[in-house]
């Protein structure tokens, strides 16, 4: 490409003068940015880009990959003894605590039911991993190993063992780009677990903290309070837990409550994630479907 | 970087690939604002000391590649990286019989355009982005351009002398 490039330079230059030739790029620069900001109508030409510097992507993730796999090829017996036994004692803690999750939600299911109003359809999870490779410093993204090849859609919830982790960006064939909630571009609808109050969480660009901008002062919040997606925007399911509020200031000038939360997923230190697929597919829109289902 | 008996394309190529294998390296936390602009970095070299091989596309197609890359706006580095190139190319017989540490201050204001060109775009579309993550880069490229300079035009003679 690069080559090309190279050659078509040299060739162009003997019959456009240096300056056109910028302006002509330039204005091919300007209009390929309108475009891609108006719409989505760029996403062939980016998937077909994106397969050209996959190897890149695949080259610099290599040798963290390698030393992982080292790492767990080389770690000594004792080790993975003490590993076992701990994650043994750990699998039985949650399987004693999923014991009685199960019979909640048939009872929650049942009384929905009697209700009649929408279960919660139980949601697909796969594991991701997120690939060793830097995105911009101030934008909180990452880059993921799944892409359009394992139906992956843009919107698609991200989330790791202790909360909700971000969304899907973009889609790219092999990969995708996933926005983290931290993300100041990132607003996520949220209700407090205590008393079902809603907001919405907007990101800050610091990995550890989240803002609650919208709150009045007389907003019944405090801190400690376990904050779970409300799944109001259709994008994120319901009921998974996004941070814990750490501090609120109540300004008596102010009309809104400055309120602090920390993330509840490990968004600096995850190496692998989970993808969701809600309800049937991101296609049919928002809201749960109606179909009861009992486990 | 370079074997034995690679060509001058060749060490093109390895440079332009490396440069932007590094702009995506991880790096921790700290030090992440920090991270030299490396693909206009070596553009400018390229454009500084080779301006008949590197010309306004092959910026432009590094600058869409890192767009890809980096998730940016598709166009956004481009139109960034051909801006620096251009100007670079233009002034080439000017700017590179400087000194280093003057040539250091001209890449120091190249850099400083690119970053606002990538600054203004963002601002225009409305994506929020820290003052001082956004400037770091300027400086560190500034500091690191000798050895680039250096190591390039190094490799860059021995296949020369080998052709």
């Amino acid at each position: 490409m690069n080559a090309v490039g190279g050659i078509a330079g040299t060739l162009g230059r003997r019959r456009i003068p240096l300056g056109l030739r910028f302006l002509l790029i330039s204005i091919v620069s300007a209009s390929l940015m309108l475009l891609d900001h108006r719409e989505e109508h760029l996403s062939r030409i980016r998937q077909a880009f994106s397969i050209l510097v996959y190897p890149i992507q695949v080259a610099v993730d290599l040798p963290f990959t390698g030393l992982r796999w080292a790492a767990r090829v080389l770690s000594d017996q004792t080790a993975l003894l003490e590993e076992n036994a701990r994650l043994k004692s750990e699998r039985l803690d949650v399987n004693v605590r999923l014991q009685r999750l199960e019979a909640l939600g048939a009872e929650n299911n049942r009384l929905r039911a009697m209700l009649d109003s929408s279960a919660r359809v139980s949601d697909r999870v796969l594991v991701v991993e997120i690939l060793a490779v830097d995105l911009a410093p101030y934008r909180q993204r990452f880059t993921i190993n799944r892409g359009l090849n394992d139906d992956v859609y843009v919107g698609q919830a991200l989330l790791d063992a202790s909360g909700v982790v971000g969304q899907i960006a973009h889609v790219d064939l092999f990969t995708s780009e996933a926005i983290l909630i931290s993300d100041p571009d990132h607003a996520l609808p949220v209700a407090v677990n205590r008393n079902g109050l809603r907001t919405i969480v907007v990101g800050t660009g610091d990995s550890s903290r989240l803002r609650l901008p919208y709150l009045t002062n007389s907003a019944d919040i405090e801190p400690g309070d376990l904050l779970v997606s409300s799944g109001l925007g259709g994008v994120f399911p319901s009921g998974y837990p996004v941070g814990r509020v750490l501090e609120v200031h109540r300004q008596p000038g102010q009309p809104f409550a400055q309120v602090i939360a920390e993330p509840a997923a490990q968004l600096d230190r995850d190496r692998e994630v989970l993808l969701v697929w809600t309800a049937e597919d991101a296609a049919d829109g928002y809201g749960s479907t109606n179909a009861v289902e009992t486990p | 970087m370079m074997r034995e008996g690679g060509g001058r394309r060749h060490l093109l190529l390895v440079s332009l690939v490396s440069a932007l294998a590094l702009a995506i390296v991880p790096l921790p936390t700290a030090l992440a604002p920090y991270r030299p602009a490396w693909v206009p970095l070596v553009l400018i070299f390229w454009a500084l000391m080779a301006p008949e091989r590197v010309g306004l596309l092959t910026a432009f197609a590094m600058g869409l590649a890192l767009d890809t890359l980096s998730g940016a706006l598709l166009g956004q580095h481009a139109l960034a990286m051909v801006t620096v190139v251009y100007l670079s190319i233009r002034f080439h017989l000017l700017i590179r019989v400087f000194p280093v540490w003057q040539l250091s201050t001209i890449v120091f204001l190249l850099l400083a355009i690119y970053e606002f060109a990538l600054f203004w775009i963002d601002g225009v579309v409305g994506r929020s982005v820290p003052i001082i993550e956004r400037w770091a880069p300027v400086v560190s490229g500034a500091l690191v351009w000798p050895l680039v300079l250096g190591y390039l035009a190094s490799v860059r003679q021995d296949t020369q002398t080998r052709i």
